[in-house]
């Protein structure tokens, strides 16, 4: 009656073995390593960059203990901390030959040491949590509300221009707050403007008000339109927030999107905030600017004189340009930009939306300036890029420009990319900020680390002394929990932050009450007078409805926690729910196997190992099974 | 080795109005404390900023805060945490800083008036996100209540899930009653530690219920006080031993856990104690008093032919 078909062993081994081979990864430590990634959206990291990596280190005469490419760059492990830093000087040279530009991320980074092929199986060291890494933690709040009255304003820039183009006579548009009332002084006005308005601006919530000679439309954004705003909105900025990033070399940041409205980066053993903060918070701006064209004054530019005014700029695809330095529109005024095509020549373009003031500045520029070049630059800590330098054809009102010619598919998406990363779709400010120093990260792993293992010894002296051999194997279904914790934690790639390893801890203190339960049912068992085969499978048959009760409750505090819980409560919530299920897995199914497999097989039992029964009317010693 | 040797079931539902006026005694002991001191909150839930640093040499608290004080710092509070070495500085929000620029305003002041310090951590929360996780905390309070008392009353019976949470709960409102009483501080890693202790000792209660559904199944004659008495009984082994294991894992966590464990640990030790006796000795005497009765478990049977008494319990 104790035997389990081969099947249940061999399930109990292969788990084992999975575990093992999942929790191997967290041994090995960490090496120190120097990535190489691409800091422009433009520019891709690939294998091309690899083969540069490593002849940059066969002419430095560096030996690496390898290099790879994977999605976030080039990576290099190193062998010490002193080549780390040398080989971070030799590609820093090679690959921004301009510290003023810099066109890679050079960052010092660990990696862990764990064999290829472990690596090749996806068996990863987990992932610390800042807490334990040390580093800087930022939530961000975007301002709703400030990204849908720059909307809203460009959008009252595009009905003006819209009920000009068809004659519709309006007695002025205002944005109030989160509306837009357009006057009417006629009923007639009103109705045609509305069938317009309907047509070309689904996005419009529209209501009529007002009576006699004060009629209005009042205009308000329908929930998914605002919602799609927002939406867009938070990517943006998320957008902007990875090129900014990107300059502080931080080998593996964290940018994500929490809730509708918040963004949470991580910069995992980053020190500076003080930078950080700077740089996050910093506006990197579109300029639109006039070219130079008179005759001669290039030529004199290149020659080294530069006219007054202007300044001497190289255009994308090597051709110079002379910009003047007087900034005719900033990328303040700029509300999207977006990758298309040509609606006629179905060439590639760009289209850029400008919001009202902006509009009609573009307007007054293009107007007085047909024929003649204006350059589109992305301004960047300072520096300057022209982007394109179009010619002039027509006045441009609207708002609406396109940028279109000698351009691919990529390119122009690129472009756009660049322009809308250029700067933030709507203010944002730190609602959260969290900075742990490293040598706190290192202690916090020490003192995580020896509290659990104080506690399991504790308890495994405890069990083995008062169940012996039973004991025993508590304690290895016990230590079996802890491995299939630490291989899932591995394999699901979580963040283990310090009350996760507190979680463990208390994961293990309660998964020994599985086997607690089981034990005391056997001894209860064998006091009543059943022989030792049939103790032991009554023992675990009595036991495994209390178990399952007991567990689910828990579980449920625990779901509970996970759903409503952040930040460190999430980091507790996740191992404490992982925790309950591998604890049912090894309290009940490897204990049991184990028993089994020790006693299953042999025909006849005196006694079992689980220590000394007391049983009532005898006293004491008499009744063991030892 | 057997730690409990009980001849006989130990009378606990003699005593049972003695154990609930003594758990009605601390609940509204907590309850005052609570009320008329109040939690301490941590920044996470108050808002405000948290600066930790750490000296070389025992600090000069004094210098810190009159430094902060000249550098028009109000409201601060300057204590050592841990070790003379180390420092807190807690610094209440305000409308007009800007976000999160205190930190480094404050490292500056230090720098001048006290120097020598390295920073270890800055904690700065925003006072929407202290709101919502107050709110959070209170709804993932309500989720575990209710998730509870419909698996047990699933389970069970009503009778075992109302009692089961009556008396786990107010072991909530004991723990937050130290918190209040001592004055310790309450974070988010508590919040957590409380809210796992209501799982866990829930569990405690599911333990002896188990036992005592079974014992009404299986042994007759026995009236209900003695059949609690006999399921508490049998189970207080179990009880002590696996308390006493989960304890030694909490009491390592608050010996080499650290500043950030402490609480957390202190949370639980609390939660384990009273845990034991509140499901035990106090959600036992109400099942009784909610009147619960072999009837609730054993279904009427059939007479089935040739059936003798105890055949058809299978």
């Amino acid at each position: 009656m104790n035997r389990y078909p081969l099947w249940k062993y061999i399930t109990v081994v292969v788990a084992l073995l999975i575990g093992f081979i999942y929790t191997l990864p967290n041994f090995f430590g960490e090496s120190p390593a120097v990535q190489v990634s691409s800091a422009k959206a433009t520019l891709k990291v690939d294998t091309k960059t690899l083969e540069r990596v490593e002849s940059v280190l066969k002419s430095g005469n560096v030996e690496s203990s390898g290099t790879f490419l994977d999605t976030n760059g080039v990576k290099v492990r190193l062998k010490d901390t002193d080549t780390q830093l040398k080989v971070k000087d030799l590609l820093e040279k090679q690959f921004n030959p301009d510290p003023s530009d810099p066109q890679y991320v050079v960052a010092l980074n660990l990696l862990s040491s764990s064999p290829q092929w472990l690596t090749n199986m996806g068996a990863l060291p987990m992932y610390l949590g800042l807490d334990l890494r040390g580093g800087v933690h930022f939530l961000l709040q975007v301002d709703m509300h400030g990204a849908l009255t720059k909307r809203l304003d460009s959008v009252g820039a595009d009905l003006r221009s819209l009920l000009r183009d068809k004659n519709i006579r309006h007695g002025g548009i205002n944005r109030d707050n989160d509306r837009i009332t357009i006057r009417f002084r006629d009923e007639e006005t009103r109705g045609k403007a509305r069938i317009v308005l309907e047509d070309s601006q689904p996005d419009l919530a529209l209501a009529d008000q007002g009576e006699g000679n004060d009629l209005r439309i009042v205009a308000t954004l329908k929930p998914t339109a605002t919602k799609k705003i927002q939406e867009s909105a938070v990517k943006q900025n998320i957008g902007t927030l990875h090129n900014r990033i990107n300059e502080l070399g931080v080998a593996e940041p964290v940018i994500a999107q929490q809730g509708a409205d918040r963004i949470v980066v991580q910069l995992p053993g980053i020190q500076d905030t003080a930078k950080a903060k700077d740089i996050l918070g910093r506006t990197a701006t579109l300029e639109i600017r006039m070219v130079d064209d008179t005759p001669g004054a290039l030529d004199a530019a290149l020659a080294g004189q530069v006219p007054f005014g202007t300044e001497l700029y190289v255009e994308r695809g090597g051709r110079p340009l002379l910009v003047k330095k007087q900034v005719m529109l900033t990328g303040d005024r700029l509300t999207d930009a977006q990758a298309g095509f040509d609606g006629q020549s179905q060439e590639p373009a760009v289209h850029l939306t400008l919001d009202a003031s902006g509009s009609r500045i573009f307007k007054e520029i293009t107007r007085e300036n047909v024929g003649k070049r204006m350059a589109i630059l992305l301004v960047e800590k300072g520096k300057g890029e022209v982007v394109t330098a179009p010619v002039i054809r027509t006045e441009i009102g609207g708002g609406r420009v396109q940028i279109s010619g000698s351009m691919s598919t990529v390119e122009a998406n690129d472009t756009a990319l660049l322009l809308r990363a250029g700067s933030l779709a709507a203010p944002m400010e730190i609602v959260e900020e969290r900075t742990i120093g490293p040598s706190l990260g290192a202690e916090n792993i020490t003192k995580g680390f020896h509290s659990t293992m104080w506690g399991f010894a504790a308890i495994s002296a405890f069990m083995i002394v008062y169940y012996v051999l039973f004991g025993f194997i508590s304690v290895i279904a016990l230590a079996s929990n802890l491995l299939f914790l630490m291989a899932l934690l591995s394999m699901l790639q979580a963040t283990l932050t310090l009350p996760g390893i507190a979680a463990i801890a208390l994961a293990l203190g309660m998964a020994i009450d599985s086997n607690v339960l089981i034990n005391e049912r056997i001894r209860d068992e064998l006091r009543n007078g059943a022989p030792p085969q049939s103790a032991i499978h009554m023992g675990y048959d009595h036991a495994f409805d209390t178990i399952i009760d007991s567990n689910i409750t828990t579980l449920i505090a625990g779901l509970a926690l996970l759903i409503f819980g952040s930040g460190p409560v999430r980091g507790f919530a996740v191992v404490h729910c992982l925790g309950i299920l591998t604890s049912l897995f090894s309290s009940v199914i490897v204990s049991r196997s184990l028993v089994n497999l020790i006693y299953g097989q042999r025909r006849k039992i005196e006694s079992l190992s689980i220590g000394q029964i007391w049983k009532p009317g005898n006293n004491g010693s008499a009744a063991t099974t030892k | 080795m057997e730690l409990f040797r009980i001849r006989k079931d130990i009378p606990f539902m003699r005593h049972a109005l003695v154990f609930n006026i003594i758990s009605l005694i601390t609940f509204l002991l907590a309850v005052f404390f609570l009320s008329h001191r109040g939690l301490h909150l941590s920044v996470e839930f108050t808002g405000g900023t948290l600066i930790e640093v750490n000296y070389t040499q025992a600090a000069d608290l004094e210098k810190v805060r009159q430094g902060l004080a000249k550098a028009g710092y109000t409201d601060i509070a300057v204590q050592n945490y841990g070790s003379s070495k180390d420092v807190m500085i807690r610094l209440p929000l305000k409308e007009e800083q800007s976000s999160a620029k205190i930190g480094e305003a404050v490292m500056k002041v230090l720098d001048a008036e006290a120097p020598g310090a390295t920073l270890k951590r800055v904690e700065f929360v925003g006072p929407q996100v202290g709101r919502e996780l107050a709110e959070n905390g209170a709804m993932a309070l309500l989720l575990v209540v209710f998730g509870i008392v419909v698996y047990l009353a699933f389970r069970f019976e009503w009778r075992f899930s109302v009692s089961a949470i009556i008396a786990n709960l107010h072991d909530i409102v004991i723990i937050l009653g130290f918190f209040a009483f001592f004055q310790w501080e309450f974070s988010l890693t508590v919040l957590a530690a409380v809210l796992a202790v209501l799982g866990y000792s829930v569990n405690e209660s599911v333990v002896v219920f188990d036992r005592v559904r079974e014992t009404f199944k299986k042994v007759r004659g026995l009236d209900t006080p003695q059949v609690l008495d006999h399921a508490i009984t049998s189970t207080i082994s179990r009880t002590v031993i696996t308390h006493g294991c989960t304890q030694l894992m909490v009491l390592s966590m608050l010996l080499f856990g650290g500043e950030t464990l402490h609480y957390f640990a202190i949370a639980l030790t609390i939660g384990i104690c009273f845990g034991i006796y509140s499901s035990v000795l106090v959600a036992s005497p109400l099942v009784m008093w909610f009147g619960v009765s072999r009837e609730h478990f054993v279904k009427p049977k059939k007479q089935i032919e040739g059936a003798n008494e105890d055949g058809a319990v299978v």
